[in-house]
């Protein structure tokens, strides 16, 4: 039985994560050390907050270090998705480096309010990505964010909000979602009972 | 594309679910979890479940009972009701919730809002404002789960608003209590004038009765999300069959 080892950023989220794991009969640690991340069989980066702070978290936990050595499936949740790339203009900070792209900020209007939240379509790009496994096209997935992810070579699915963003991106061991699967009904079910079936 | 939300309000008294009719004479609906699952099957795209005597009785929620509906929906909720320090705050947030909704405290403290936004972020911090006309004018109330202890604050509703969203709230939900409780529709124009005014979510709340009615919110106000209570307790609407409605009139649905 593979178990799900997430990384504690001390910024919440953990336990609704923890929570859908539950229920899907998966068996999960929480982790702060260089050791726990090494030790993992997968590895979730969860999160809500800033970029600014979670990485600052990780720099204080020295983290940054054994994520970016880890081999092991990894998927970044929300912010956890954002912190994967090489920027983020949510505080200008320096993020984990595994995926090329910079993640920028979400202009509001009155028409199009930002965070972008509620429940919006996926738009599959790479339907052969085994994350994406039984997930339709059009499927709803609940998003809250107020930065976005950029479309690029890895991004599997995207989400349009005034302009295709990333919504899912797969790409060797890392892979990332922008909205919440853990709240996301049985589509993020789906995608979080795919992620802890990846092969190692 | 992003779907409009439907979202039930769950007002919870002594650990169940109850409901008024503007805020008075409440009855015992059901149980917590059992209600949130009910709409979750239902098609609910989010809950709120709002402890409706914390903050009267100057208390925090009831975390046990966030903690138990987080472990069985896969689906968002936020939790209000005299949440007053950041503390109590963190215990929700950490306990599975997704958003936390202020209302008196932001007004007795709007610089609570900012503390909040900086220690959790926009996207988890609602702003609950109760709204009633006079005069042509939209005045903000406190402290309206009491209805003793109810004020009239000299804030305008626009006013009100603008400064919660420049304060870093993620979304308003905009209670019109000329409509609440008594299923006349939404206040449509109060709720185009906030919607204008604003560049962060705006949920519709107090008046829902009948299908046209969210129909007509979504439409004219542009609203992100219509909340309702007494029309999903009394099942007098079903969401689904609700959603399949206004599916059918164009609006884009999670079905």
């Amino acid at each position: 039985m593979i178990s799900v080892t997430l990384v504690d950023m001390n910024c919440g989220n953990i336990a609704s994560v923890e929570f859908a794991l539950d229920r899907l009969g998966v068996t999960h640690q929480r982790t702060q050390s260089a050791e726990g991340i090494l030790s993992a069989e997968r590895l979730i980066l969860p999160g809500v907050g800033t970029a600014s702070f979670a990485m600052q978290q990780l720099h204080h936990l020295d983290l940054v270090e054994p994520l970016r050595a880890a081999r092991q499936p990894l998927m970044g949740i929300c912010l956890g998705m954002q912190l994967l790339y090489e920027f983020s203009e949510e505080g200008d900070v320096e993020c984990l480096g595994l995926l090329k792209g910079r993640v920028e900020r979400m202009k509001g209007s009155t028409d199009l309010p930002v965070p972008h939240m509620g429940w919006s379509t996926l738009d599959i790009i790479r339907d052969d990505t085994p994350v994406l496994t039984g997930i339709e096209n059009n499927s709803f997935a609940y998003f809250v964010h107020s930065f976005a992810c950029p479309v690029t070579p890895e991004t599997v699915a995207s989400v349009d909000y005034g302009r295709p963003c990333g919504a899912i991106v797969s790409a060797g061991n890392v892979s990332g979602c922008q909205f919440h699967p853990e709240r996301s009904s049985v589509t993020g079910a789906q995608i979080l009972r795919n992620f802890v079936s990846l092969p190692c | 594309m992003l779907a409009r939300r439907i979202i039930p309000c769950l007002d919870v008294r002594d650990g169940k679910v109850v409901k008024g009719v503007q805020f008075r004479n409440h009855e015992v609906v059901g149980d917590i979890v059992e209600c949130a699952l009910r709409y979750r099957d239902e098609g609910a795209d989010e809950l709120v479940l709002y402890d409706i005597t914390a903050s009267p009785e100057n208390r925090s929620v009831d975390i046990s009972w966030v903690r138990n509906v987080a472990k069985v929906i896969d689906i968002p909720f936020s939790v209000a009701g005299g949440i007053r320090t950041s503390e109590q705050a963190r215990a929700i947030l950490d306990n599975g919730a997704d958003k936390i909704s202020i209302n008196s405290p932001a007004l007795e403290n709007p610089d609570f809002i900012n503390e909040l936004v900086g220690k959790f972020g926009s996207q988890c911090i609602v702003i609950g404002v109760d709204s009633l006309e006079d005069g042509g004018r939209y005045y903000v109330h406190q402290y309206t789960g009491n209805p003793d202890a109810m004020i009239r604050t000299r804030r305008l509703m626009t006013d009100w608003i603008v400064e919660a969203e420049k304060r870093g709230a993620g979304e308003v939900v905009l209670n019109c209590m000329n409509q609440d409780g008594v299923r006349k529709g939404y206040d449509t124009n109060q709720l185009s004038l906030a919607r204008s005014m604003l560049t962060i979510p705006l949920i519709a709340s107090g008046g829902a009765g009948a299908v046209s009615h969210f129909q007509d919110v979504f439409e004219k106000s542009d609203v992100s999300g219509a909340l309702a209570a007494s029309v999903f307790h009394k099942n007098v609407i079903n969401i689904q069959d609700l959603k399949q409605e206004l599916s059918s009139c164009g609006l884009t649905m999670r079905q």
